[in-house]
């Protein structure tokens, strides 16, 4: 069921309806059954394989959890007789043995995510290789990706993680844990939350709050016209532009950098916006996916606040593990002995940083465009490291420069096409052809697509542009508006006549100016697809 | 806590550890410098700091780290 859908719309008001009708204790019952409904729009095989993390997330969680259980007991009842290395022994077992199911948990999740998603590109590239040789070719089994696969499995096995590592005690609950697991409005495309974090407000009851439910639908509102306006308006200048890069070259890569960056900006953080409205209507705090990335100053503050929920998982669940593991450890120590404390402190973090962007680019597709996506914020972010020193020595020469306005203004323009334009290999069929691209930007650059009319042949006619470019500057005005609070909150001191008018408007722009009907793909959201 | 001191002192000579506060939230110490610092906290104590430590409140001072560093020996 898309959030765009109208059956999307009518299951709200149905679920919002009864949700504050039952009685509180039963609220995330039917939460658990409205996600079920509504993930089973996504067909039956796809429940099946949510109903198969459940399962195992929960049995892992809850085997895990036992353990430690009965450790505390055995260190009770023997805090004075057992000796020092006795109470070591016994801890190291319990490890060993909590280590073994939460494996289990971990191998059958990531091995399913794997097989599903990854099996028809690691065949293909087998075949590449045999087909050099004449070899046989293997047939490809095309496994239907279950939608929203990456982001519940991750964040199930965030939990999962966190059990394990005695951060807090499992959820008993399998219905409650299905409800963690399966929270519709986030199953799709994220937030990852924690589970510590969003079981709080999602498993207790909640009383009818007609200001949250208000801001919630305000939030709901404008997550459409960012997709419905801007982004469902502006994929057909994205397809266009992407789909014959022999056509489209220079300056035309260069929109397609800027148009691309603001219509996945658009639809995801539309979508996520959707996604907390929708849980804010039922009371249920959801985390925060993104914060005003655009503004960014560098690399790492754009990875900071763009995708949040994914970034911390990575960082908390790959990044600090792996440079913290033994082998790591016994690199750094062995470079700081040979070489000493300058490559000692780069060599782990270095490579593990490498190994973590090439996870997050495979999580986002299994294809080579992912992959050198995720190298290249790999690399991007460790060159800006390398260069810090050297950023340092420059602002102590010009010391007036740093604090200014149009320094600022540039170190973001710089952010914003440094990441559009390693952004764009999302667009292109294949890598070659990306990099060709971007390079015709240095080579072919004509500024007069700008005024000859051309602009009007990419799918996309005057009225579209200018619809699309007034839903860009609104979106721009309400971030700098939201730079201490956000606007919805800062509206909500306002009268009630302003904001009857205001989001009155908004939801008049989104019936007048939405993309619908035929050549507009209003049902899909980019970051389902991941 | 002299060693510890001393470990952090070549890690960032211009930094008065003894005093300062807020070491991660005020990005004296960068993830480099954590993980690096990791290492020698392993070897020099005997401990194994695990990822789930690293959180701002055990590295952002001398005495956090410290703190931390005891607690994972006792614990040993």
């Amino acid at each position: 069921m898309s959030f765009t859908s109208g059956i999307f719309l009518l299951f709200l008001a149905v679920l919002l309806l009864l949700y504050y009708l039952v009685p509180g204790r039963h609220q995330w019952k039917l939460l658990l059954a409205g996600s079920y409904v509504f993930y089973a729009f996504a067909g039956w095989s796809a429940v099946c394989y949510l109903l198969a993390t459940t399962l195992t997330t929960w049995l892992a969680a809850v085997r895990v959890g036992k353990k430690y259980e009965d450790q505390e007991r055995w260190l009770s009842e023997h805090k004075a007789s057992a000796t020092r290395d006795e109470r070591k022994a016994h801890k190291a077992a319990v490890k060993a043995s909590a280590r073994r199911w939460m494996l289990f948990g971990i191998l059958f999740n990531f091995g399913l995510l794997a097989v599903v998603k990854y099996t028809d590109f690691v065949l293909g590239n087998v075949n590449g290789l045999l087909g050099l040789f004449s070899g046989p070719q293997a047939p490809l089994p095309h496994f239907l990706l279950p939608m929203g696969i990456s982001f519940y499995i991750f964040q199930s096995m965030g939990y999962l993680l966190d059990v394990y590592r005695a951060k807090y005690p499992p959820e008993k609950s399998l219905g409650k844990t299905a409800l963690f697991v399966s929270f519709f409005p986030q199953l799709i495309q994220g937030p990852i939350s924690r589970f510590d974090a969003l079981a709080p407000s999602l498993l207790s009851p909640h009383k009818w709050d007609g200001g949250a439910v208000a801001l919630g639908l305000q939030r709901v509102l404008w997550g459409y016209f960012k997709k419905m306006v801007v982004a469902d308006r502006l994929m057909a200048v994205v397809n266009t532009l992407s789909g014959s890069p022999e056509e489209y070259q220079g300056l035309y890569v260069l929109l397609l950098m800027v148009i691309y960056a603001a219509t996945l900006y658009a639809d995801f953080t539309g979508g996520i916006d959707i996604t907390i409205g929708v849980a804010q209507t039922l009371g249920v705090e959801v985390a925060e996916n993104f914060q005003r990335p655009f503004f960014s100053k560098n690399t790492a503050e754009y990875w900071r606040r763009w995708h949040i929920t994914m970034g911390t998982w990575f960082r908390d669940y790959i990044f600090y593990p792996a440079s913290v593991s033994k082998p790591m450890m016994k690199l750094t120590q062995w470079c700081r002995a040979k070489y000493g404390l300058g490559l000692a402190k780069r060599a782990s973090v270095y490579l593990v940083t490498m190994l973590t962007w090439f996870v997050t680019g495979i999580w986002h597709g299994a294809s080579w465009n992912f992959v050198v996506w995720g190298l290249l914020n790999g690399v991007i972010i460790l060159v800006s490291q390398e260069l810090t020193p050297l950023y340092k020595r420059f602002h102590e020469r010009f010391p007036a420069l740093q604090p200014t306005f149009g320094y600022r203004l540039f170190q973001v323009g710089r952010t914003f096409l440094l990441m559009s334009a390693v952004r764009v290999l999302d667009c292109y069929r294949d890598v070659p052809v990306t990099f060709r691209a971007v390079g015709s930007i240095f080579t072919d650059f004509d500024p007069s697509i700008l005024w000859n009319g051309s602009l009007l042949t990419l799918g996309a006619s005057g009225s579209d542009w200018a619809v699309a470019l007034c839903g860009i500057a609104i979106m721009i005005a309400v971030s700098l508006l939201s730079r201490a609070e956000s606007l919805r909150a800062q509206l909500s001191r306002r009268s009630l006549a302003l904001r009857w008018v205001l989001f009155g408007a908004l939801f008049l722009a989104i019936v007048i100016f939405g993309a619908y009907g035929v050549g507009y793909d209003a049902n899909q959201f980019i970051y389902n697809q991941f | 806590m002299e060693q510890l001191l001393s470990v952090l002192k070549e890690l960032h000579p211009e930094v008065d550890f003894e005093t300062a506060e807020g070491l991660v939230t005020g990005g004296i110490l960068t993830s480099l410098d954590i993980i690096a610092l990791i290492a020698e906290i392993n070897a020099a104590f005997d401990v194994e700091v695990s990822a789930e430590e690293i959180v701002p409140e055990n590295f952002d001072s001398a005495k956090t780290i410290w703190a931390m560093v005891e607690r994972l020996m006792d614990e040993d």
